[in-house]
């Protein structure tokens, strides 16, 4: 008697991954930010950009040194490490917790920018906008991202958008940058849950 | 990681890990809001059978600022006095939903006990004359900001050994990040083998002039005489003269040298005044660095999936 055959495991698809953008188109994309930025903040006076780990941290200091090369503007930069303030600490193993750098001269009545790779559910910047209140006043926080990619879970929008990037949930938008992975790139992977 | 019982359950990476964690949550004391969100909703039960001031308050302050609920309960006062057992007064914990407790007990291994019976997260906060591992991470914790290293240092632990749970767990740990340790006191107060039993390569001698001269670090212990059923040494002054830190004793130490007691201390008899409040001692950095520490472990203990 023949049974009916076990139906066959499907191989799995190779994620296909598709370059976004180009060392070259995102260093453009931090330059139209900076230039935003100062025309935004009238010359980025009072301004500090505060980034977020990982890939914000790095993408902060190329901002400032672009308004710097720009309008001979010294920004103050620094590090906002939101670990602590996440909303899903207890659904994952206990995460390390990175350095956070406020520049001298602190946030208090300063204008605060907040600076991260990928703008997608809006639970981290929620996270640092909890963070900053713990660490002081600033007049207003605006936000500046690499990409954003949608999907937003929370009321969160960015004021300087270097792309916008529609997606499905599937899919997953990774930055590198060589300041932390060697080399500048912003690659589209199809078919691999967000992490 | 789910209990912190000794300095040996840590390995170098996890400690280093404590440490560095800390760093970041010392950053929290200079802050205009000292408290963070980590541990909302956690309870935190500080479990003392045994007088402490610094240590059950350092452990509450640091529950606190992660923003966990702390329950305070010390045997004097409670039904303890009515002659419950810890595994009763652990199993009254446990039904009132612990995620944490932070015991010292007055008998060695009762914190080892303990973790058996309740589904939390134990913290040993110093069992007898056993084991105190967060006084151990504190100690290390001051040590590298120092003196920026602790690999290759040596360190000195002086006094009553016999009788230190500082001491252990320091031995234990200082030998997993790489320190050399001598232990100093006279041979009464140091058990035999107590070097190679704990960690080898640990070096034991009597003689505390011959030490200073190559220590990078002296810890002074505490003559513990609430412990000594004994005469372990003739007489105080005795004591003082041969295993004291006093001025001149601390002259001979090299210029980087830091000077560390885990209090309370005993002024004139194991550390002269003059000694404990010289640009060298470290005590009181000891107590703030004690809150970042513990703020770490209790982070790393509760902050992720439980």
């Amino acid at each position: 008697m023949a049974y009916p055959q076990a139906a066959q495991p499907q191989p799995v698809p190779p994620p296909s991954v598709k370059v976004i953008l180009t060392s070259a188109e995102l260093a453009r994309m931090v330059d139209r930010i900076a230039h935003q930025i100062l025309e935004k903040t009238q010359g980025a006076a009072d301004t500090v950009l505060l980034g977020i780990p990982t890939r914000g941290a790095p993408l902060a200091r190329r901002l400032a040194a672009r308004i710097s090369a720009f309008e001979g503007i010294e920004a103050p930069v620094g590090v906002l490490d939101i670990t602590l303030y996440r909303d899903d600490l207890r659904r994952h193993a206990v995460r390390a917790v990175g350095p956070t750098e406020v520049p001298r001269g602190g946030i208090d009545g300063k204008r605060v920018i907040l600076v991260d790779d990928v703008l997608f559910s809006g639970r981290t910047v929620r996270a640092a906008l909890d963070a900053l209140n713990d660490l002081g006043r600033p007049s207003s926080v605006q936000l500046a991202v690499l990409v954003d990619r949608g999907h937003r879970e929370l009321p969160i929008r960015a004021d300087y958008v270097g792309k916008n990037i529609p997606t499905a949930l599937s899919e997953s938008v990774k930055v590198t940058l060589a300041e932390t992975d060697g080399s500048d790139e912003v690659r589209l992977i199809a078919g691999r849950a967000q992490s | 990681m789910k209990h912190l019982l000794s300095g040996a359950d840590l390995d170098a990476a996890t400690a280093t890990l404590i440490l560095d964690t800390a760093a970041e949550m010392a950053n929290v004391a200079g802050r205009e809001v000292k408290k963070l969100p980590a541990l909302r909703g956690r309870t935190v039960v500080n479990l003392f059978y045994e007088d402490s001031t610094r240590t059950r308050i350092s452990f509450e302050a640091a529950a606190k600022r992660l923003s966990a609920d702390v329950i305070n309960f010390s045997a004097k006062g409670s039904s303890v006095s009515k002659g419950e057992s810890l595994k009763d007064t652990a199993l009254t914990l446990q039904a009132m939903g612990a995620d944490a407790v932070v015991v010292r007990h007055p008998a060695s291994g009762a914190p080892h006990r303990l973790a058996n019976w309740v589904d939390g997260s134990v913290i040993n906060a110093g069992d007898g004359i056993h084991e105190h591992p967060t006084q151990a991470l504190l100690d290390a914790y001051t040590m590298r900001s120092r003196l920026g290293r602790i690999a290759g240092l040596h360190v000195a632990v002086v006094g009553d050994v016999l009788h230190s749970r500082v001491a252990r767990s320091n031995v234990l740990l200082l030998a997993t990040l790489g320190a050399k340790v001598t232990l100093v006191g006279p041979p009464t107060l140091i058990p035999v083998d107590i070097g190679t039993a704990l960690a080898p390569g640990t070096e034991v001698s009597y003689d505390l002039d011959a030490v200073l001269p190559t220590a990078d670090v002296v810890m002074m212990l505490r003559v513990q005489r609430e412990r000594m059923d004994d005469s372990y040494f003739p007489s105080a002054r005795e004591y003082a003269r041969r295993y004291g830190l006093d001025g001149p004793r601390m002259r001979r130490l090299p210029d980087h040298a830091i000077v560390m007691h885990p209090g309370p201390m005993n002024r004139g008899m194991e550390i002269a005044p003059e000694v404990a409040d010289s640009p060298r001692s470290t005590i009181v950095e000891q107590v703030t660095n004690g809150v970042s520490v513990r703020m770490a472990v209790l982070y790393l203990l509760l902050g992720g999936l439980t």
